[in-house]
């Protein structure tokens, strides 16, 4: 008798497009996932409502480029949480046991859900622009004139960073495996480490020339000023290897290995 | 055994957690057109072996494949090999429907298909609506066998798929994997339950320990224990057939309405026909088969057998 | 039906519960204490929070020192606003909300259905290690102070009150209760980790901002700014006025969202 054997010539490889596809629907197809997203919006909706009606109350001077910051400061820890959910809730709710049964190449679906925190990244820019426009648009209903200062090195740089921040809680959850831990540690990254470093900084002089290749934070401002420092990028790439590809790649060298139960 | 004519083939298979070896040096196979049953006490070793089967575990020596390839390398393993290892390890919070949806665009499936699934394990369109948490354990269990099904698959791996299942579900079930077998699918499905796997198996490999303690088809594992047949048999006058059969020197006891016979069926129809005894009900104790289950599995029992 | 027969169908059969004592609310709060660290989670945890307390205080003993600079004990136990006050309403939140993501809490209210008494042991937990964390943070601050004056050439201060020490025990305990209250207000793990934090980071700067900004905001802010109203509790040294502000924003921080909460565990089916 001769072995039994599969024939899966006829089979294609899973395209890595419907793997996204699937990533994608995965990401709102829950309660929790659906009001994350919903959260992001109504946020950015409600902090536009409150920033024209301040502003225009108050003679605030506001540019279009301001109303665009208002919501990139809301969705910069808010998108890190989704980047942090799309990956651990799959080990919390035990489904990437069957998640790795259909696709067993895993790094392509670890990549799949990366590309999936970027494509929600570029649509929540999308929807702060818009509703940044509406925003301009009332105020200088309000106040007479309206500021359209927001030029394509501003959008690129809104785009970068907030893409950067997605990936920092992607990458945190990847090493971390676990929600409460990665979003506990994301928001002390984001909102207790700057503190920390610049102090370090001002009471160390060796520590404050260390401290631009190591503060991931601040070296983003050379995106925002479109930097001609090379310095300042080398900064940029020296502290994305810190707070990005390491703990990226370890995390990704664990899904790997990991048994997944 | 003999190797190389698996669907599904396991060879010196061996996985330890630290000191702990869960899966100790296994191989056997599945054959196609066949059912196995893969029956072991809790925690022998079944679940860690058809995990290590779709690579979600990584073997500490030995290797499995199926069909020749190893799981990792078959493209598009859904059309090919239907999994379901446990029925809970979904997301909650989403639909059954949503579920099935998820698997079948992944294969890359109609969505036609997630319908056909649905209503061939029964779930109404109302209860395929309802989350996953809202699930009873029988509910979460015709879902896994529908997500298992999905892709057409020509091998189905599936771990305690009767658990939680009603008795109607479970025949239900038995008749599913049993035409699924005839038109040429290999099955292995693990149980603890004897009973279960006896009436569906077609080859049964018992495992206890993390090792092979037996395998072959019923009567195979029946004609190699040791004990005697027993049987089960009541008669029109039970006093009478008592007499007749412990004055050959057969064991006799009361059994409920009937007797117990350390004997074959056989013997007993002989004894009845001499003596002109009506029986009303006359067949073979399971006993047998329980017994060495319970024997074969037991901890100071393996070494000896299993050698 | 005859009634001496004992075992007559139909007739009730009565448990006997008379010699069943209900389940003593010590034993609760120490079942309770236990589950808080005997899953691997709880565990590190638990000790994340007293390493990353030692942590901090050793990188700030080392850089005073290195640096001549003057510190005093009160420096150093601030110095745990970075670990302990950090994770401590980790812990309230995830004493609650784990029960629910894991789904113990179907074994928790079989085992005692007075739920009440269940919340009320998990609060007493979360009060006592949040206690416990202070007392290690007081021995950490102490063995650093302690250092300090042996290591640097400045003279030692020990700068600390037992009224700023109650003052330190009770903003732990907030923080904790804080934590608590959104978790049984959301009864999710992530959900009520987001909100404590941008309670915590992002909203001061938010009322900060608005006060800046508004004039009729300005005098609203120290109502309902519970982050601003604790700060006199630091040197302890609460005004009348301070404490009113404190009762205020704590009732909308703190009583409200635990209110409800409460409520919320007390009626919810649990699955």
């Amino acid at each position: 008798m001769t072995a039994a054997t599969l024939d899966v010539s006829g089979t294609t490889a899973t395209p890595f497009q419907r793997l996204v596809r699937v990533e994608l629907r995965k990401s709102y197809d829950t309660r929790a996932g659906f009001w994350l997203l919903a959260t992001i919006g109504l946020l950015v909706l409600a902090a536009e409502v409150i920033a024209v009606s301040v502003t225009a109350a108050q003679d605030e001077p506001m540019s279009f480029g301001d109303f665009v910051g208002t919501a990139a400061f809301l969705t910069s820890f808010l998108l890190p949480v989704l980047g942090i959910m799309l990956v651990t809730t799959e080990w919390s709710q035990r489904s990437a046991m069957v998640t790795f049964s259909l696709e067993p190449r895993r790094p392509l679906v670890i990549a799949a859900k990366a590309l999936v925190g970027v494509l929600l990244t570029l649509a929540t820019v999308v929807f702060s622009i818009v509703v940044g426009f509406v925003a301009n648009l009332a105020y200088g209903l309000f106040q007479g004139d309206t500021d359209w200062t927001f030029g394509w090195p501003d959008f690129f740089a809104f785009l970068i960073t907030q893409v950067l921040a997605m990936l920092g809680g992607f990458a945190l959850a990847a090493l971390l495996l676990n929600t409460a831990a990665a979003i506990v540690v994301f928001f002390v990254y984001k909102w207790v480490l700057p503190g920390l470093l610049a102090l370090g900084g001002a009471l160390m002089g060796w520590f404050e020339t260390l401290r631009p290749w190591i503060d991931f934070q601040s070296s983003q401002a050379a995106i925002w000023d479109w930097s001609t420092s090379g310095e300042e990028w080398a900064q940029l790439v020296v502290s994305a290897i810190v707070w990005l590809v390491v703990p990226l790649t370890i995390g990704i060298w664990r899904v790997l290995r990991a048994e997944v139960k | 055994m003999r190797q190389g004519e698996g669907m599904i083939t396991v060879e010196r298979l061996t996985r330890k957690y630290g000191s702990f070896t869960a899966v100790d040096d296994i191989s056997f196979v599945c054959q196609p057109g066949r059912v196995t049953g893969f029956l072991g006490p809790n925690g022998a070793g079944k679940t860690t072996t058809m995990r290590v089967m779709v690579g979600l575990t990584p073997p500490t020596s030995g290797q499995v494949t199926i069909g020749g390839h190893h799981y990792h390398d078959i493209p598009n393993p859904g059309r090919h090999v239907g999994v379901l290892l446990d029925a809970s390890a979904q997301h909650a919070g989403r639909t059954g429907r949503e579920i099935l949806e998820l698997g079948a665009r992944t294969m890359g499936l109609p969505a036609s298909r997630v319908d056909e699934m649905l209503e061939l394990v029964s779930l109404t369109p109302t209860e395929a609506k309802r989350r996953l948490r809202n699930y009873s354990l029988g509910m979460k269990q015709r879902l896994g066998i529908a997500h298992a099904l999905l892709g057409d698959p020509s091998v189905l791996i599936l771990d305690e798929p009767a658990n939680g299942l009603d008795p109607a579900g479970i025949r239900w079930m038995r008749g599913l994997l049993k035409g699924y077998a005839e038109r040429g699918g290999t099955v292995l499905l693990s149980s603890h339950l004897l009973h279960e796997v006896e009436q569906i198996a077609d080859e049964m490999i018992l495992i206890g320990h993390g090792r092979i303690v037996a395998q072959g088809d019923k009567k195979s594992l029946l004609a190699g224990a040791a004990s005697g047949a027993a049987s089960f048999v009541t008669a029109l006058d039970n006093e009478a057939l008592t007499k007749a059969l412990e004055a050959k020197g057969i064991g006799v006891s009361a059994a409920g309405e009937g007797l117990r016979v350390e004997t074959e069926t056989v013997e007993i129809g002989r004894t009845a026909l001499e003596s002109g005894i009506v029986l009303t009900d006359l067949r073979a104790a399971d006993g047998g088969l329980e017994d060495l289950f319970l024997e074969l599995t037991s901890q100071t029992q393996r070494e000896a057998v299993a050698s | 039906m005859s009634m001496n027969s004992t075992v007559a169908p139909g007739l009730g059969h009565a448990l006997d519960i008379s010699g069943t004592s209900p389940t003593p609310f010590s034993r609760l709060v120490r079942t309770e204490l236990r589950k808080t660290w005997d899953t691997r989670a709880g565990l590190w945890l638990l000790i994340a929070t007293a390493a990353l307390t030692g942590v901090v205080m050793v990188i700030q003993l080392a850089v005073v020192v290195a640096q001549d600079l003057t510190v005093s004990y009160n420096d150093f136990l601030t110095s745990t606003n970075f670990s302990i006050a950090l994770l401590l309403p980790v812990i309230g939140i995830l004493l609650l909300t784990s029960e629910w993501s894991q789904r113990t809490a179907m074994v928790t209210f079989s085992l005692e259905p007075r739920r009440p008494l269940v919340i009320l042991a998990k609060l007493v937990v979360g009060i006592g290690l949040a206690v416990a964390a202070v007392a290690i943070a007081l021995v950490l601050a102490t063995i650093c102070n302690a250092l300090y004056g042996l290591l640097s050439d400045f003279p030692v201060v020990w700068d600390l009150s037992v009224l700023q020490t109650l003052a330190f025990v009770l903003m732990q305990i907030i923080g904790m209760l804080t934590g608590f209250a959104f978790a049984a207000l959301l009864l999710n793990s992530p959900a009520a980790i987001v909100l404590y934090m941008v309670y915590s980071f992002v909203l001061p700067g938010i009322f900060g901002l608005g006060a800046a900004l508004i004039g009729w905001f300005e005098d609203l802010q120290p109502w309902i700014d519970f982050s601003d109203a604790q700060t006199p509790l630091i040197d302890a040294s609460m005004s009348g006025e301070d404490w009113a502000h404190f009762a205020v924003s704590g009732v909308i921080w703190l009583v409200i969202p635990l209110a409800i909460g409460v409520l919320r565990v007390l009626r919810a089916e649990v699955k």
